[in-house]
């Protein structure tokens, strides 16, 4: 494998960082959106949120990707193959964060929520000051190890076609005929991305284990 | 929007996606066994008292649990044939699929493994039970019966992650579809009837395992 080779499967990074990125930064907004829909109180807000949860859990990401890049498409919309499939990503993590964070909400001691109650702190502060920095707290180590299951996902986006890592990896494994090379670069290039994440989600659910102990 | 929905195609192949549900939960049945077995055995080789074999065992988890299944699946497709080893695309999916399912595997027993007392090992000793006994059902029994839930998710997830096979075109959903699509163009309707395919194989899936432990695990503890 020539350098030529080596910097293409580089622009795939790239665009395997680009992608995780938008998903990871958009799916946090929406996310959120999801995990305090969910603890609303509202009945029929946690019902569709709750829904909306497990229909993407319970479905392939790779079909959730195809439905979002055909059904835009039927719409008339003319996106950029990459906007359609940010979209998709975007869907999936906010399902996956919106699902974390609702645990860690309903982890923060009920006595916290009384407690801002009886100060009779509005909803948005309670939420804002007391609640959500106790679960941001808790849900670390899960949000961490679901960034690096983003970041493996997105290899998924070369079914449609779309050149990030793992098809710019197909792609040369064709032209050099190297596949075991090939791929076992691909590899090493996910694997040196996503281990030191890896190892920060555990160190960090270690020091919480120890500090609640 | 004026796009006209045709089910036609869909209903056409029907009898034929039935049977890719089917290739489906093959081979994800084929996957998890496969992964049980690396996962037992990666916790008693991840404890073995030979070193290189415990930095091995991390070693093939962390890669696992680090890298893209379809770059493992990619690997290990072009890899068996160059070990002598010819099989066809849906059995090098059994293989990938277990390697990866077994590496989590690994993880989650080591962790119900170690949540086991001490004292109930030695207990079982010196009851004079053999060394393999007090392994069967002293360690793993009540390990697997503790980490359950977790081993359900990750199954759950596992026969998710069958439709990443169509890669190499092995015989599942994914790629019965694909062939229909290919034929009729009718990409949306074919892939969202197949999403609710999935759906309703996921939840079988969770229901099934969740009987089993129910029947298998359904003794008291104290």
């Amino acid at each position: 494998m020539g350098k030529a080779e080596f910097l293409f499967l580089l622009k795939g990074l790239q665009w395997t960082i680009a992608l995780s990125a938008v998903a990871f930064v958009c799916g946090t907004f929406t996310g959120l959106g999801v995990a305090l829909m969910r603890t609303s109180g509202f009945r029929l807000l946690e019902r569709a949120t709750a829904g909306y949860i497990a229909l993407f859990q319970g479905t392939p990401l790779l079909m959730q990707l195809f439905v979002v890049y055909y059904g835009l498409a039927l719409y008339g919309l003319k996106l950029d193959a990459w906007v359609a499939i940010a979209i998709g990503f975007t869907l999936h993590a906010s399902a996956y964060l919106g699902e974390i964070w609702r645990g860690a909400i309903e982890a923060v001691p009920r006595g916290q929520v009384e407690a801002a109650r009886a100060l009779s702190l509005g909803y948005v502060s309670r939420m804002k000051d007391v609640i959500l920095p106790q679960a941001l707290r808790i849900s670390l180590p899960a949000t961490i190890g679901f960034l690096v299951q983003l970041i493996k996902g997105t290899s998924l986006a070369a079914f449609v076609g779309f050149t990030e890592l793992s098809r710019a990896g197909s792609m040369v494994s064709n032209q050099i005929f190297k596949p075991l090379l090939v791929f076992g670069i691909v590899g090493v290039i996910y694997f040196i991305i996503c281990w030191p994440l890896s190892l920060y989600g555990a160190r960090l659910e270690r020091q919480f284990a120890a500090a609640t102990r | 929007m004026n796009y006209t929905f045709d089910f036609g195609p869909v209903l056409e192949g029907f009898p034929n996606l039935l049977w890719g549900c089917l290739g489906t939960l093959g081979l994800a049945l084929g996957g998890m066994a496969l992964a049980i077995v690396i996962g037992v055995g990666g916790v008693v080789l991840r404890d073995s008292r030979f070193q290189p074999l415990r930095w091995l065992t991390i070693a093939f988890v962390e890669v696992i649990r680090n890298t893209p299944f379809l770059v493992q699946i990619y690997f290990i497709f072009f890899a068996l044939p160059l070990a002598g080893i010819l099989l066809n695309p849906t059995a090098t999916a059994v293989i990938a699929l277990g390697v990866n399912g077994g590496a989590y595997a690994i993880e989650i027993i080591r962790g119900g493994v170690q949540s086991i007392n001490k004292g109930q090992i030695e207990a079982g000793l010196a009851l004079g039970l053999r060394k393999s006994v007090v392994f069967r059902v002293i360690v793993l029994k009540p390990a697997l019966r503790a980490i359950y839930p977790s081993l359900t998710s990750q199954f759950v997830l596992l026969t998710l992650t069958t439709s990443i096979a169509s890669a190499v075109s092995a015989y599942e959903l994914t790629s019965v579809a694909k062939r229909i699509e290919s034929d009729s163009f009718r990409s949306f309707e074919v892939y969202g009837t197949i999403t609710l395919m999935y759906l309703v194989m996921s939840w079988l899936v969770m229901v099934i395992l969740n009987f089993i432990s129910s029947r298998y695990f359904n003794y008291p503890t104290k």
